[in-house]
Formats: structure tokens, C-alpha cells, sequence
């Protein structure tokens, strides 16, 4: 199945392993990733917190660059590119007003036909076949997954699975053989785009999931957002903790995948966590690889 | 040859303001057929309608034409001065040149002109009348209700009363609906059964009603003053004529595991089992799907059937080979009576179109129960004797916390509606939880109080100031368990505040929806429902109880959220028009509805297929020896509305309505047109 | 979007309801939005008190505050409202009408932040996480924060080092100008 491929600015950069892992276990589901040639940024938060039309139009310039490719659908895996791309794609398809301006402003063709598909939505789609081509079951393996906000919200955009109650990355993590724990801060946001400008903030939100985690008994989070991963992850050292208190690695949803299909932790991206991720490693398989930690920036 | 007379009407100034009424007048003179035309101030005063009398007489008129206000205001005026002049009553019309001229234009020269076109539309219509005759249907001097709550005891009881047999059929085992679930009722906090439960024996004992319980309605047809209703007997597996009640099969049988629907789920029964002690009729029924007996024998099972119950009745009155019956039931009137069933906030929906609250566990945390459940918590019948205990482990809450709009007035939900009547309730369960568990706390978050009713709002006050309820002003974004407790996560908009409360339990207050399978009886009997399934008044004002079906009438909770009071007073004024409808052996109609021609029609039942009231039916036209020449089209005249579309329909123009031909209808254009 | 009755076509209401088709009488201060926003604790103005505040038209303790730079758009309050009012994106239209009114009252730190992302896309195409905390902190952000880590996120080869700039990038241009407010303009 060959999907468009829309990695944002993130991807290669702060969140590398993101992609490392997302291509990497690519091949072995059977998944053709097409990237966009000369994608764009989203916009993030920064574009709809100041300019509705800017960030439709710079969203949309990628769902018609998806679009000439003769793409179907296009899988964004950062969570908040998602929610740009899916929330473009709505309003235009609503707002014939909007969709007339945005065509102008892009000077492109643009027919609005592209589907925006988030990773959890990906994976769960393609959950039987991992499980078919699991071969490192990772059993007795306690997941929190975390969905944060703007994976299942708002329910008009994106529409995959329940908004309370989701379920898409505990399927994918049950695929793998994993076990994936009821816990409360699922939905809870980590602060998003408050990382640099309001890092206090990001830290008190941090702190409440992953003791929320740790009390439901999970030894690791599975993430699928940069920004959720960058909070939780490089912020994790910085939030307050109770005495005695493990650190939690925060897995990306695709790098858990990885490991159940019994691929190379390196090659997953596991050695730039800063949250040592070795435990994982050694609770699914004393005999797996331990990843090194990497002392090249390749 | 026409003899019309024309009278203009001034209305005050309400005409005469803005048409000139003495130049309609005369305009009309000139008009061929037109023998005598006058304006005058008021043509519904008495003056003005022994005018039309005398002039009738004097001029011998043949047809007569009021321009004045609206058919709506004043027709039957005319028309019952036209017959007191000694001319059919049909022979009057009247031209509307006020709602639809003098109101709505200012420029009088063309005011004038319009008027006078109108009126001759008229006259040449008038022209084209034939007399007709009210039409006279008999009447079936019984009626029917359908659901056994107190709405339906209520009207069956007056209609009863009245004199006048009733038919009450109620779909579950017994009568009582949601009010025998009920603990105590606002705001007197009477015991509900206790005040239920003798209408429930007096509906019993009747000797002019007939108790169809355990039964429902399977087909309608006819009409007003004439309904041909077949109801299914459902088979309980218990012959009726020799159980006498001792309950000894429910303590027999050995599945007493179910879980009670009369207790919302909370308490268990039998496979074998009496809805409450107090059920009418006092009979027990078997559940088909949990008996080890049927589900046995569904699996092809010979040997070796359970027959526990069978071993202890005295009276041997266990039938498992019942069947559903059939009975029919010839009635006049109809009155719908189904009552309510509450929103669930789980994750399926049997409405597309409604959502549950995820926010709040989609119903899966077992402390978080509803308004009915509260009830059967509290009632001294109910699964804990009246004690208020959490369901998960039976402890006592000493932190409830209640929740009102829980559905309603929440179109992301898919309810826009208030529900009512949960206020109160909410203030009770407060009151009640007060007197029970006297270090108890109960917080309530709501958006706004309504208590509109008498003594209802000293109630709430009574709740917050006498018996120590918190009410929160705010709503509740989330709640969890969090080990033995859950999390409720509010906020106080009073004082801007976020609250968290630790409950030990939660009651939802969920929004009040017609019963289940209500789109589909609102079928049977041709009448009409909103979206939400609620029936349909003929009109919200002044006729509350009716449909617009006629002989079918509406009441208590099926139609909209309401309360028991409110619920009675509805069922006592249906029952009043039931009454009022079968004081006549015979009902009159209007004579303008549709008549076939018979030797037009070729039978291609086109006006059927329009008719949005059912009222075609097919009739053989046969010859001496019997052979069939031909299936023609009939109207019913106690269905038909005279609403027109079969005229319209017709192809071969071989139906009309009376009063209203094609004839008169195109001399009226042409008129207008000067053709 | 219509109604039969607009009224007064400069409140800020009916600012709000021209940029987002959105009604905010809709809402009936039921506090749900703010019983559930993540950051509620952090606001003085919370997300029921903003839509208050639109209904009131009260745009100088709107603008004045910087509550409505703090909402995280995690649609929290939109997903729960039971009146369907979409507080999310009236606070995000509230924000470019406060950028368009009175840009200087909003806090320095979240404007600088905005200002550097949308620069780097405007320059590259992409953005250039080193080349965005540079800009950041030169324009505002703090200086010294995260200093420490950044041999750490080099290490682990999370930072690139220099810039790569897309081929379309007069298209990206083309966008951002076709996006600029005009003064007096509505959009």
C-alpha cells in the first residue's frame, strides 16, 4: 500500500526517531511511504493562533502538492501537523467561500481530495498484519498510551476514534503483543507549543502524566507527537518528582511497533531518547541488543 | 339562473381604511348573476347577519358572498346566517379582503382594485355550489388507551367514569409505568406507590375496563368513531384463569440471577417472576430467553427440561405451550398514553443521531447511576430496602454528588430540550439522601433551577436551606474512578472557581425520551412525531391533547417531557374530549372532502398513493352475475381531510372535492383573468 | 451564518462571528470548557470567562489580559461543549483580532515565539528548530534556558546545524503576503 508522506518540520530534527522508526518498520507492514516532494510547514501553532487564513493556506499547499502526487491519502504522523492538515481539509470542504480564497491564494489546482490519516489511525488500520509479522511478542510490557490532544479532538476533524474513549494505539499495542494500561491522563495535554515559551507550564501538565502512568503501573508511554515526546521525554529530568520514583521512557507508537516486529533498537531510534530507554529493552528481551547510545549525529 | 347576493364589510376601519368597500359594492352590481350587493360596517354583528337573512328572503338568492375578513374568523358565521335565511349553508363563501388585501397593502386606488377582483373571483365560484350535506359517521362508543402509567390509569379511569367502556393495553406485565419505581414523588414527598397503587387496583376492578397487560397494539384501521385495533396477548406462559398469585414459582426457580428491569438493574429476579408485589394484574410471566426451560428446548434439548416452577404450582397453572393471541378491539377513540424511558449515556445509541458522555465513562463505572435508579435505591421496595448503598460495594456514600442536564439541553448530545422535570427531582434525591444518611453530603451541579410549579420552588429552597444540598453553579467536564472514589471534576462559574469533589457516588440526571418502538405505533395510528419521537399536538396552544389525526388524542410524557401532575391533568382532558367525542352516536364532518366518479375513474390509485391520511380504499364495481368489471377508488369520509392532493393527482379527473371542483376552480382564474 | 437580525456589526461578536461563522451567544456560561482546560489553573480569564467577555464586548480586558495567549488549543473545551460553541477557535480568532486591535498588550515572550516560527517558515519553508530558539531568544524568549541541552540534542543528532531551504519558496512568500491583514480589512 503506497500512502503519501507528510513528515513536518519536526520529524527531521528534534524528532528523528520519530521517522527513523515510522520508515523502518514501514517496509515490513507492506507500507509505501511517498515523501512529499517539497512539503511545506503546517504552520503549527504559531500560523492558527495569529492568522486563520495563513495557516489554512499553508496547510492546503500540502494537500495539493499530496493531491498532484496522485495520492489518496496522507499520513502526517506529528499529531498537531495532523490536526493542521485534517482541520484545513475540513473547513475547506465546509466553506465554499474559503475554499474559493484559498484556491486563489495558492495558484495551484486544488480539489480537496486528498484524506488525511493520522499514525494511530495508520497502524491500527494495518494491526492485523502486525501481528501476523510480530516475532518479539513484548510480553509483560505495561504501555501507557498517550493519545494528548489533538490526536482524537476535535471529533468533526478527525473523526478514527472516540474522543473519551480511544482505543487505535492500545489495538496497536495489543498487536505487538504489549499491555496496555487503563489510565486517566490519556487525553490530558502536555503543554504542546509551550516548550520554550512557557516552560513552567509544560512541566506541571508533564508531571501529572507520568505520575498518572507510573500509578497505572506502566513502564513506558507510547507517544505519537513530537511535541508530546519532547515534553515528556527531554522535560522529563526537569519535572518534579517523588522520592523513589522511576523515570518512565516515553516511546514514539512506532518504535514500539518496531520492537514487537523484532527490529534493531539502533535502527529504531532508541539510542536519542534522553530518557534511557534501556529498561524497555530489557524487560521485553534480556537477550535483545541493548542500543548503545549514539555518539554521531549521522 | 344565479341570484347573488354580495356583502362588503367595512370591520371598522380595518377594511375600510384601506379599501374602498362602497366601490367593491358596486362594482359587484355590475357583475352578471350579481341581483343585490351592499357594503355595511360590521356583517358579523347581529345586525349584519339578520341582514344576510332578510335579503335571502327578500331577493330569493341563489348563492351568497361575503367580502370580508378570513374563512378561519368568521364561515361558520355566514354560513349558519345563510341557513337561517333558508339556503343551504355551502351556498355561502366568503372573499378574504382583509388578511389578504386591507392588511397587507397601503396604496388604496390599488387596494380597491384587488378587493374587487377577489370578491368577483368569488362570486363566479359561488355560482358553481351545489348544496351539500354534514357528512354523519357512527361512533363506536368505546374507546382504547394505549399504556398503562398513570397517565393511561388516569384517562381510562375518567373515560370510564364517564360511562363509557376503555380498553387499556399496557405493554409490560404490569400497569404502574415509571411511577411505581418511584420512591416519593415532589414536592409532598408522598409515597409513590402509595398513592399509585389504589388507581392501579380501581383500573383492575373497572367494571368498564378491560386490562390488556402484558399485550400490545399490533394494527389499527378505520377511523374516527370507528378503529378496528388487533392487539397481541403476549404469551406469559401462564394460564390467567388459574394462577392465583401465591408467587410460589419465583421462589422455585432456580436462575434468580436476571437482572430486574423494575429495578433498573440494580436488585435480581427470576427467570419466572412478578415485575413488584403490588403488580396489576398480579401474574407472573416467564422470560423466554433466561428460562432454563425454553432456552432448552431452542437448543433442540428433549430430555431433561427444568420444570422447577411447573413442580410447585398449585393451581398447575404453567403453560409453556402458550402462545401470542390475537383479539380485536372495535373503539372510537384513541388515546396514546406511552410515557417516557430515560437517555443512557453509554457508547451505543439506538438513535443515530445521539451521543453518550465518554467524559463521564460511557456508563461503564458502576457507582455512576441515574435518576431511576436513585429511585429504586431509596425505595423501601427496592434492592437495598430503602437504604441508599453504592452498588459496587454496598457501603454507604457519605459524598453524593448529582448531575443535572445530563443529555438534556445538550445539542452535542443530539437533545436540545429541557427535560423538566429533573430540577425537582434532583431536589428530592437531595432531600431524600438528607433524611437517610444524615452525615451524608450532597452536592449538586446544575446550570439553572427550574421549579415553576406550585409549591415547587419553596421545594428547592427547602433542599438548599433546610436540608444542607450544595448546589454548585457549573458544569462538570470529567469524572473517573480513582480508586474507591471518582473524581469529579466541576467548576463553580458563581465564583469563578474550578471544584474537584470525591464522590462515593454519582447520580446522573438523564434526559426523559419517548419510549422505544413509539416511531413505530405513531405509525400504525397515522399520527405524527418530531424527531426525537415525541408525538405530535395538533396545535402547541390551544389544543394540547388532540393529533392531527382525529380520534386519536395524546397524553402525559409520550408527547414532551413532563410531571405527574401536569400528566393527570392531561390525561383527565384527553379523556373529557374522548368523552365528548362518543356523547354522539353519530360525528358530523365538513362535506367538502374528496368524492370519486366512479364511471371516470380507471382505478390507477394515483390519489391513493398521495393521500397522506389513508382515506382511499379500493372498491369492486361488479356486474349482476358477479363477475368484477372494475376496482374503482372510494373515499372514507371519516378519514378524509379534503386536503386536495388526490384532485391534484388524478389524471383522469375523476375525483374532486366537493365545494372545491375543477369547475368552480377555474371560474375563479378566469374570473380574475378576465377570460 | 446569517441572521434575520444582525444588529451592531462592530461588536466584537460580530467580529468574532465574520472570521469564524461561529455564535458566541451560544453560550450559556455552563463552565464545563473551564472545569476541563488544562490551563485554566494558569488563567486569569478562563475559557468561559473569554466567551463572556466576546459576548459583553469587553475587548480591553480581552486584549488586555493574556489569558487568551495561554489557551493551548488542545480542543479540549470544544470536544465537551454541550452547545457546540467552539471555544477553541473563537480564543484562536479572539488572538488575531487582538494582534490586529492592540498588538502591543500581547505578552512579549509568546509574541516573540509566534513572530520567530513564522519567520522561519517564511524564510526556509521549513523551520529551523536552531535557527527558531536563536531568533527566539534574541527577540525576547530567555536566554539562558534549555542552554544546557543543546550539546545534549546535538549528541543524539536532534539538531540540525544548518538550514536547508525548499524549492517553492516564492510560492511560501506568495502565501504569507496574500495573508497579511490590510488595515480595515476583515477577513
Amino acid at each position: 500500500m503506497k500512502i503519501g508522506y507528510y513528515p513536518g518540520c519536526s520529524l527531521h530534527a528534534t524528532a528523528r526517531e520519530f521517522e527513523q522508526s515510522f520508515r523502518a518498520i514501514a517496509g515490513p507492514l507492506g507500507i509505501e511511504l511517498a515523501e512529499l516532494d517539497d512539503w511545506s510547514c503546517c504552520g503549527a501553532t504559531s500560523a492558527h493562533a495569529t492568522n486563520h487564513l495563513l495557516a489554512v493556506s499553508l496547510a492546503a499547499r500540502n494537500l495539493a502538492l499530496a493531491e498532484a502526487e496522485g495520492h489518496s491519502a496522507l499520513v502526517a504522523p506529528c499529531a498537531a501537523c495532523y490536526s493542521r492538515l485534517a482541520t484545513a481539509r475540513h473547513e475547506i470542504g465546509g466553506d465554499a467561500a474559503l475554499a474559493k480564497r484559498v484556491r486563489e491564494i495558492l495558484g495551484r489546482p486544488f480539489e480537496n481530495a486528498v484524506k488525511v490519516q493520522s499514525i494511530a489511525e495508520v497502524l491500527r488500520d494495518a494491526a492485523k498484519t502486525i501481528a501476523e509479522r510480530t516475532t518479539r511478542p513484548l510480553k509483560g510490557l505495561k504501555v501507557a498510551c498517550y493519545y494528548g490532544c489533538l490526536l482524537v479532538r476535535p471529533p468533526a476533524v478527525t473523526g478514527f476514534d472516540d474522543a473519551e474513549a480511544p482505543s487505535s494505539m492500545e489495538d496497536v499495542v495489543r498487536a505487538v503483543g504489549g499491555e496496555p494500561v487503563e489510565w486517566r491522563m490519556k487525553l490530558d495535554c502536555c503543554g504542546g507549543g509551550f516548550s520554550l515559551s512557557r516552560t513552567v507550564s509544560v512541566l506541571r501538565l508533564g508531571r501529572a502524566i507520568v505520575d498518572d502512568a507510573r500509578d497505572a503501573g506502566a513502564r513506558v508511554i507510547a507517544v505519537a507527537c513530537p511535541m508530546c515526546h519532547s515534553n515528556l521525554d527531554f522535560r522529563q529530568k526537569a519535572m518534579a518528582r517523588s522520592p523513589g520514583a522511576e523515570e518512565l521512557p516515553i516511546l514514539f507508537i512506532t518504535q514500539v511497533v518496531g520492537l514487537g516486529l523484532g527490529l534493531d533498537p539502533a535502527g529504531l531510534g532508541l539510542n536519542r531518547h534522553f530518557v534511557d530507554t534501556a529498561p524497555v529493552m530489557r524487560r521485553i528481551a534480556p537477550s535483545a541488543t541493548a542500543a548503545a547510545p549514539a555518539t554521531e549525529t549521522g | 339562473m344565479a341570484r347573488i347576493g354580495v356583502f362588503v364589510c367595512h370591520c371598522g376601519e380595518n377594511i375600510a381604511r384601506t379599501v374602498d368597500t362602497a366601490r367593491v359594492a358596486a362594482a359587484m352590481r355590475d357583475l352578471p348573476g350579481v341581483v343585490y350587493a351592499a357594503d355595511y360596517n360590521y356583517m358579523c354583528s347581529s345586525p349584519g347577519q339578520a341582514m344576510i337573512r332578510q335579503v335571502i328572503a327578500e331577493q330569493g338568492l341563489s348563492g351568497v358572498v361575503v367580502a370580508a375578513c378570513s374563512p378561519h374568523m368568521h364561515e361558520k358565521t355566514f354560513r349558519g346566517a345563510a341557513a337561517g335565511g333558508g339556503i343551504n349553508p355551502f351556498l355561502c363563501e366568503m372573499a378574504n379582503i382583509r388578511e389578504q388585501c386591507s392588511w397587507i397593502h397601503q396604496d388604496r386606488e390599488q387596494a380597491t382594485g384587488k378587493a374587487i377582483d377577489i370578491t368577483r373571483m368569488i362570486v363566479e365560484k359561488v355560482k358553481r355550489n351545489a348544496p351539500l350535506s354534514t357528512i354523519r359517521i357512527p361512533v363506536v362508543r368505546r374507546a382504547l388507551v394505549i399504556g398503562g402509567g398513570i397517565a393511561g390509569i388516569q384517562a381510562a379511569l375518567d373515560i370510564a367514569d364517564g360511562g363509557r367502556e376503555v380498553v387499556l393495553v399496557e405493554k409490560d406485565p404490569s400497569i404502574g409505568g415509571r411511577m411505581s419505581q418511584l420512591s416519593e414523588t415532589f414536592p409532598t414527598l408522598d409515597c409513590s406507590q402509595c398513592i399509585l397503587t389504589p388507581r392501579m387496583v380501581e383500573v383492575s376492578q373497572h367494571p368498564r375496563i378491560r386490562l390488556y397487560a402484558y399485550s400490545e397494539v399490533e394494527s389499527v384501521e378505520g377511523c374516527i368513531g370507528d378503529f378496528k385495533v388487533k392487539i397481541r396477548r403476549k404469551a406469559r406462559a401462564i394460564d390467567e384463569s388459574r394462577c392465583n398469585g401465591c408467587g410460589a414459582c419465583q421462589e422455585a426457580c432456580p436462575n434468580k440471577r436476571i437482572a430486574s428491569e423494575f429495578n433498573q438493574g440494580l436488585g435480581k429476579r427470576a427467570a419466572i417472576y412478578v415485575p413488584f408485589p403490588q403488580a396489576v394484574p398480579n401474574l407472573p410471566v416467564i422470560d423466554r430467553e433466561k428460562c432454563s426451560y425454553f432456552r432448552g428446548k431452542a437448543r433442540g434439548s428433549k430430555k431433561d427440561l427444568c420444570g422447577k416452577c411447573v413442580a410447585v404450582c398449585g393451581p398447575q397453572a404453567i403453560r409453556f405451550d402458550q402462545e401470542d393471541s390475537f383479539v380485536t378491539e372495535n373503539v372510537g377513540a384513541i388515546v396514546v398514553a406511552t410515557g417516557y424511558r430515560l437517555y443512557d449515556i453509554g457508547k451505543e445509541q439506538d438513535d443515530k443521531r445521539l451521543k453518550g458522555y465518554g467524559e463521564y465513562g460511557y456508563g461503564t463505572i458502576p457507582d455512576v447511576i441515574d435518576g431511576l435508579q436513585f429511585e429504586r435505591l431509596a425505595s423501601a421496595s427496592g434492592p437495598t430496602s430503602g437504604a441508599i448503598r453504592r452498588p459496587s460495594d454496598g457501603k454507604e456514600p457519605k459524598t453524593v454528588v448529582f448531575l443535572q442536564c445530563i443529555g438534556s439541553r445538550d445539542p452535542a448530545k443530539g437533545i436540545e430540550y429541557c427535560s423538566k422535570i429533573c430540577c425537582m427531582y434532583v431536589a428530592k434525591h437531595a432531600m431524600l439522601y438528607r433524611h437517610k444518611v444524615h452525615d451524608g453530603q450532597a452536592v449538586v451541579f446544575y446550570m439553572d433551577i427550574r421549579a415553576g410549579g406550585k409549591g415547587y420552588d419553596e421545594f428547592v429552597r427547602r433542599a438548599i436551606e433546610e436540608d444542607g444540598a450544595r448546589y454548585v453553579r457549573g458544569r462538570v467536564s470529567r469524572m473517573y474512578r480513582d480508586g474507591e472514589i471518582i473524581k469529579v471534576l466541576g467548576y463553580d462559574t458563581l465564583n469563578g472557581s474550578p471544584v474537584t469533589i470525591d464522590a462515593d457516588l454519582v447520580v446522573l440526571a438523564t434526559a426523559m425520551r419517548p419510549q422505544p418502538g413509539i416511531e413505530g405505533l405513531a405509525q400504525k395510528l397515522s399520527v405524527s412525531y418530531d424527531k426525537h419521537g415525541f408525538i405530535n399536538e395538533a396545535h402547541p396552544k390551544l389544543r394540547p391533547v388532540e393529533t392531527n389525526t382525529a380520534g386519536v388524542y395524546v397524553a402525559g410524557a409520550c408527547q414532551a417531557p413532563r410531571d405527574i401532575p401536569d400528566s393527570v391533568a392531561m390525561a383527565s382532558a384527553a379523556a373529557a374530549k374522548v368523552l365528548g367525542l362518543l356523547s354522539n352516536e353519530e360525528l358530523e364532518r365538513e362535506p367538502t372532502i374528496a368524492v370519486v366518479n366512479a364511471d371516470l375513474c380507471a382505478g390507477c390509485f394515483h390519489c391513493e398513493r398521495v393521500c397522506g391520511y389513508g382515506a382511499i380504499s379500493h372498491r369492486e364495481i361488479r356486474d349482476r352475475s358477479g363477475s368484477l368489471i372494475k376496482v374503482v377508488a372510494e373515499v372514507n369520509p371519516g378519514v378524509c381531510w379534503g386536503c386536495g392532493t388526490c384532485q391534484a393527482a388524478c389524471p383522469s379527473k375523476s375525483i374532486e372535492l366537493a365545494g372545491f371542483t375543477d369547475d368552480q376552480i377555474y371560474a375563479a382564474i378566469n374570473a380574475f383573468a378576465d377570460l | 451564518m446569517s441572521s434575520h437580525h444582525p444588529g451592531n456589526r462592530h461588536t466584537l461578536a460580530a467580529e468574532v462571528r465574520e472570521a469564524t461563522g461561529l455564535n458566541a451567544a451560544g453560550c450559556y456560561q455552563c463552565g464545563k470548557c473551564s472545569a476541563g482546560c488544562p490551563m485554566a489553573g494558569e488563567m486569569s480569564l478562563k475559557p468561559h470567562d473569554l466567551m463572556r467577555l466576546t459576548q459583553n464586548d469587553e475587548r480591553d480586558r480581552l486584549f488586555g489580559d493574556e489569558s487568551i495567549w495561554l489557551c493551548l488549543t488542545c480542543e479540549t473545551c470544544t470536544a465537551r461543549c454541550p452547545n457546540e460553541c467552539d471555544s477553541a477557535r473563537i480564543i484562536d480568532a479572539l488572538r488575531e483580532l487582538a494582534l490586529r486591535h492592540d498588538p502591543e498588550r500581547a505578552p512579549r515572550k509568546i509574541r516573540a515565539f509566534h513572530q520567530a516560527f513564522l519567520d522561519q517558515i517564511r524564510s526556509h519553508g521549513r523551520v529551523f528548530e536552531l535557527g527558531l530558539i536563536l531568533q527566539y531568544k534574541m527577540t525576547g524568549g530567555p536566554l539562558f534556558q534549555d542552554a544546557l541541552a543543546a550539546p545534549g540534542m546535538l549528541a543524539r543528532g536532534k539538531l540540525a546545524l544548518s538550514p536547508r531551504r525548499i524549492k517553492g519558496i516564492k510560492e511560501i512568500r506568495r502565501i504569507f503576503e496574500a495573508c497579511e491583514p490590510r488595515p480595515g480589512e476583515e477577513t
